[in-house]
């Protein structure tokens, strides 16, 4: 079946079987692998994507079902080539080691963000317990999902400041 | 990990729903936020020929009515969870919905899917049993609504035939003054209940009216501690009550010895966790 989706801001279409499950999808077919398949069994958080704004777990989704929907993966997350106040205070606090559950951490830090622009370590730890990180011990995780929100609520001109050069 | 291949149908109403359920009968499933279904599916413990979408066919509002609360099936766990009005008026389903699963599940999971799915180990069944709620189906035959403790029949199985669609979930509007709360033991977050029990107390002039007592994964399907509810109606609430009630629903228990720790263990954890959710409840009814 045909499906599209807007991904990252731009509609991409594909033919796929109705099994095929979102993340695979997105890896596979459109070449985006900064979302990574973990465990598969919905319990690591690893696959995370936005739909619609909201976290989900793209293992637990049939691509079909995102059809004429909007996905945001961690690629979306960068704008006109500067990194996003999330990911630049992941590197700034040290927010990763492997980097394997990082993509997933970032955009539902960036969802909680969306929701309580200053959140307490308890919310945003709560925030993040469906997103598993085997090396960092989740501190500076917490950290920098809190440094993301007080630059952003700084505004424009603090954000640029968080910009990184590649 | 991919499911064995089936034909996707994506209603946009109710109405279509019923009627592709009707065409396709017990080849077909029902899938609304999949968060049970597709791992199911992905394992290969399921695999039914035809999966029909229902989630685009509205069915998601929370509101009070005609003296009860009606919450469309499509509720996802997240908004139940951030209700204000569930907050103020239905302590225990507001216990409980901030403890199902994790936050990234609870984005597409639906108190619908989760009923119809029936895993002991699911929480709302439980909470809908203490507080006597019950169900309504509706297929192209008709409507029909059925107690919670009627809907649920086994292990993974309703009295849902595989033409109907679980429309909307009741629960009756609270008495004056009651509470009550849902306790979860489970060994980290996201993971199944280890124990979890829902309880809910109603006082009149001082005197429990009705006690409802709902256990989580401690048998082939959630439990309704009756002998437990029985013993509490009409007397005086008080530690020793309260205990009894405890003893009740443990010895009401059936759970299995497994990773999450022996039968005895678990049983005791059903008698605390009653006990403490009475007393909770206890506190919440006076102070209503």
């Amino acid at each position: 079946m045909e499906i599209t989706i807007k991904i990252n801001g731009a509609d991409r279409t594909a033919d796929v079987e109705p099994r095929v499950l979102l993340g695979y999808l997105i890896r596979e077919e459109f070449g985006l692998t900064g979302t990574h398949v973990g465990c598969d069994t919905s319990s690591c958080g690893a696959c995370t994507v936005l739909l619609d704004g909201r976290p989900i777990k793209s293992c637990t989704m049939f691509a079909a079902q995102a059809d004429g929907r909007e996905v945001t993966t961690v690629e979306g997350l960068l704008r006109d080539g500067q990194l996003h106040p999330i990911q630049a205070a992941f590197k700034q606090e040290h927010g990763l080691q492997c980097g394997f559950c990082t993509p997933g951490m970032m955009l539902t830090g960036s969802a909680l963000l969306a929701e309580n622009p200053s959140p307490s370590e308890e919310e945003v730890r709560w925030a993040i317990s469906g997103n598993v990180c085997r090396c960092t011990g989740y501190m500076n995780i917490v950290k920098a999902i809190q440094a993301a929100g007080r630059e952003m609520a700084a505004g424009p001109a603090e954000t640029a400041d968080a910009t990184v050069a590649s | 990990m991919l499911p064995s291949r089936f034909e996707y149908h994506r209603p946009d109403s109710l109405e279509e729903a019923t009627h592709l359920l009707a065409e396709l009968g017990d080849e077909a499933k029902v899938l609304a936020g999949g968060q049970s279904l597709i791992p199911v599916m992905k394992l290969r413990l399921a695999a039914p020929a035809h999966l029909v979408d229902i989630g685009r066919i509205g069915l998601d509002t929370i509101a009070e009515t005609d003296g009860h609360l009606a919450i469309g099936a499509l509720a996802r766990h997240r908004d139940l969870e951030r209700s204000d009005l569930l907050k103020a008026r239905y302590p225990v389903m507001a216990a409980a919905a901030p403890l199902i699963s994790d936050p990234i599940v609870r984005n597409l999971g639906t108190i619908g899917g989760s009923l119809c799915h029936a895993d002991p180990a699911g929480d709302w069944a439980s909470v809908m049993l203490a507080l006597q709620a019950s169900v309504v189906v509706r297929s192209t035959r008709g409507e029909r609504e059925l107690a919670m403790s009627e809907f649920l029949q086994d292990t993974f199985t309703t009295a849902l035939e595989p033409d109907e669609i679980l429309t909307e979930v009741r629960v009756p509007q609270p008495a004056g003054a009651s509470g009550g709360t849902y306790l979860k033991l489970e060994r980290k977050v996201g993971d199944f209940a280890t124990v979890a029990t829902a309880v809910h107390l109603s006082l009149s002039d001082g005197a429990i009216e009705r006690a409802g007592i709902g256990l989580t994964a401690v048998g082939s399907k959630n439990l309704q501690a009756t002998d437990a509810e029985e013993s509490l109606a009409g007397t005086e609430p008080n530690e020793a009550a309260f205990a009894e009630a405890g003893r009740l629903a443990a010895e009401a228990s059936s759970p299995v010895t497994d990773v999450r720790g022996s039968a005895d263990y678990k049983r005791h954890v059903v008698d605390v966790y009653v006990r403490r959710g009475l007393a909770r409840a206890l506190e919440m009814a006076r102070a209503a």
